[in-house]
């Protein structure tokens, strides 16, 4: 029949209008300022640095390596090395960033930063509220800014964070062993040469070892 | 009972009593003048309010349609938005651009809404509310509505912009095809009416037999032209599924691509008031214009009928424009060719008819098929002859 397809089409744009006043299910739309929908866990839109700790600047982890402001492919992510050195999370003295900008106008968010940096310094955000009269100076963050906590850090991403941190934990641990299996070499082998230089004592040092418990 | 009566009366008149009585304090030289402006004054505030309205309405609407709120954030339900928007327009700034005809492209707009207003002059809003009853009202009002034509294309021309120019050439073919199956569909009332005054034709409608009115809709041939008129006028007023000329995603606006700020809005406005000023028209002429739909209600002013059947047709409006996709442009013409101009023709032919037959049923049965079975004849044959088939492009291979 003429004309059918459009009646049909009419009975189903009347049913929206009068179901949207009835049930309220059908009205998909959030109201923005007072509602939000929960983020899902892969959201991100632009990087921050990690850091460990209390303070930002003792446990920043990033070690200024320069990797990411290679790579980034807009070129936002401006780096100056420091001159001194300071321990990293490991206990490693290493420099650190003296000055870390990204220009958030310019990144384009396309996490490559985050994937190169050895050393889970950078992470992506999930903070969408950046708008702002200030069109230059308020979208270049500096290291301050870009700083934020690994709780944070936890808290945005959770299962990506904890897999990073059961990494760092276990290369700790690792470290600590190598560092302990190290001493231990090392105290072995003064306590030879100890001995080799004195035989006189020679019974004493051997006595833990020699101990048969 | 007559105290009431007199005072429904009076409700009625009140603002032809209002007028008269504001002009008895002026000097007699000074009164038709001055009896003109109040006319145009009212008549302005009273449809620039319904457009702001109507813009709210369509926006609302629309996004129940969609299952959306539509606005809701300024003022109450976001009730004062075309507030909001009027001030938005009217703070932008105004591009033209540099190549641009400067002084074309400034008439289009005021063109546009000047002619799209002038077409209220014959209305009749009420009972002896129409500005100048006019023995050739009808056909005033419709050589008025082709003045919009030439604003449009002098919008387009002067823009000098591919797309401007595209909207433009499409808004023409477009009105100038839809023009003529809208005017003989309008020919039917005027055959039977045998009068080209608005206000005859209205006077003509409202008389009752039992509580029945004798609408022109009420009539095969009626309907079948306000339906013809309806579909003519959409076109005419470059409504969706009609909306070739601005077509958003085709070309961009189409011929007011190339205007911003105020003037834009002043098209939007054209536009509005246009439509307004053709559902007005069919009202007139097949509605029964300012009468009431039943015999017992005739105590409620005649001029909310008017507006009430308004905005019943700018609600349908909205209801279409909500449902209907765009038509591609030679489906656009093929209708208005293939099919609107042939039914009118034959609707033209049904109205003798009916003149010259006797009152009675016979009438009826005879005039409604003449209607009723080329419609389904037609339109089954058009969509018979379309053929499916790979295309083939000749210039891409
Ligand atoms: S997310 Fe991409 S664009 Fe943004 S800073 Fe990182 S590498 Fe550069
Ligand atoms: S964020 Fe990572 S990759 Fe970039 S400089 Fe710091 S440590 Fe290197």
């Amino acid at each position: 029949m003429v004309g059918e397809g459009i009646l049909k089409g009419l009975a189903e744009t009347a049913r929206n209008f009068f179901g949207s006043y009835v049930s309220k299910d059908r009205l998909t739309t959030v109201q923005y300022p007072e509602q939000r929908e929960p983020q899902i866990e892969a959201t991100r839109d632009f990087p921050f640095l990690v850091y460990d700790g209390a303070d930002w600047q003792q446990g920043m982890r990033c070690v200024a390596c320069q990797i990411c402001e290679k790579e980034c492919p807009p070129k936002c992510i401006f780096i100056e090395k420091s001159k001194d050195k300071k321990p990293d999370a490991f206990g490693k003295m290493q420099i650190y960033p003296a000055t870390f900008n990204i220009d958030i106008s310019v990144c384009m968010s396309c996490q490559i930063c985050v994937e190169v940096c050895p050393f889970d310094a950078i992470k992506m955000d999930v903070e969408y509220h950046q708008s702002s009269d200030d069109r230059f100076g308020a979208l270049l963050l500096n290291k301050q800014r870009l700083s934020k906590s690994n709780e944070y850090y936890n808290a945005i991403h959770p299962t990506e964070a904890s897999a990073v941190d059961a990494q760092r934990a276990e290369e700790l641990a690792k470290l600590e062993a190598k560092a302990k299996a190290a001493a231990e070499v090392k105290a072995a082998a003064e306590a030879k040469a100890a001995a080799d230089a004195n035989p006189a004592l020679n019974a004493s040092p051997q006595q833990p070892a020699g101990d048969p418990q | 009972m007559t105290h009431l009566a007199l005072m429904t009366q009076h409700l009625d008149q009140i603002f032809v009593l209002t007028s008269h009585w504001l002009l008895s304090y002026l000097p007699i030289a000074l009164q038709p003048l001055c009896s003109a402006i109040l006319s145009v004054a009212a008549i302005i505030i009273a449809f620039a309010t319904l457009f702001a309205l109507t813009t709210l309405l369509e926006r609302k609407g629309l996004g129940r349609m969609q299952n959306r709120y539509g606005p809701n954030r300024v003022g109450p339900c976001g009730l004062f938005q075309p507030l909001a928007d009027g001030v938005k327009s009217l703070t932008k700034e105004d591009i033209v651009p540099i190549r641009a005809d400067r002084a074309v492209h400034f008439m289009a707009p005021v063109l546009l809404v000047a002619a799209s207003f002038m077409g209220y002059a014959v209305l009749p809003i009420g009972r002896n509310m129409v500005m100048v009853d006019m023995n050739a009202g009808v056909l005033f009002f419709f050589a008025i509505g082709s003045l919009m034509e030439l604003a449009v294309f002098m919008a387009g021309w002067s823009s000098r912009s591919k797309y401007s120019l595209l909207g433009a050439m499409r808004a023409i073919a477009q009105m100038i095809s839809y023009e003529v199956p809208l005017v003989l569909a309008s020919v039917v009332v005027l055959m039977q009416a045998g009068s080209l005054s608005t206000v005859a034709i209205v006077n003509m409608q409202a008389t009752y037999s039992g509580i029945w009115p004798h609408w022109f809709v009420f009539t095969p041939w009626g309907f079948a032209g306000f339906a013809l008129f309806m579909i003519a006028a959409t076109a005419e007023s470059n409504r969706s599924p009609f909306d070739l000329p601005e077509g958003e995603s085709e070309i961009i606006a189409g011929y007011y691509t190339e205007y911003s700020g105020f003037k834009f809005a002043l098209f939007f406005l054209g536009e509005y008031i246009g439509m307004f000023a053709t559902s007005g028209m069919a009202i007139t002429l097949f509605l029964g214009g300012w009468s009431a739909p039943f015999s017992f209600l005739t105590w409620i002013p005649s001029y909310f009928w008017f507006f009430a059947k308004l905005l019943t047709i700018i609600s349908v409006f909205i209801w279409i424009r909500g449902t209907l996709p765009r038509l591609r442009m030679d489906q656009l013409m093929n209708l208005a060719w293939q099919f609107m101009l042939p039914m009118t023709l034959l609707n033209l032919l049904t109205t003798g008819i009916w003149h010259f037959m006797l009152p009675g049923f016979l009438r009826w049965i005879v005039c409604s098929t003449m209607v009723i079975v080329p419609c389904i004849l037609l339109g089954s044959g058009l969509k018979y002859k379309k053929k499916f088939q790979i295309r083939t492009y000749h210039f891409s291979q």
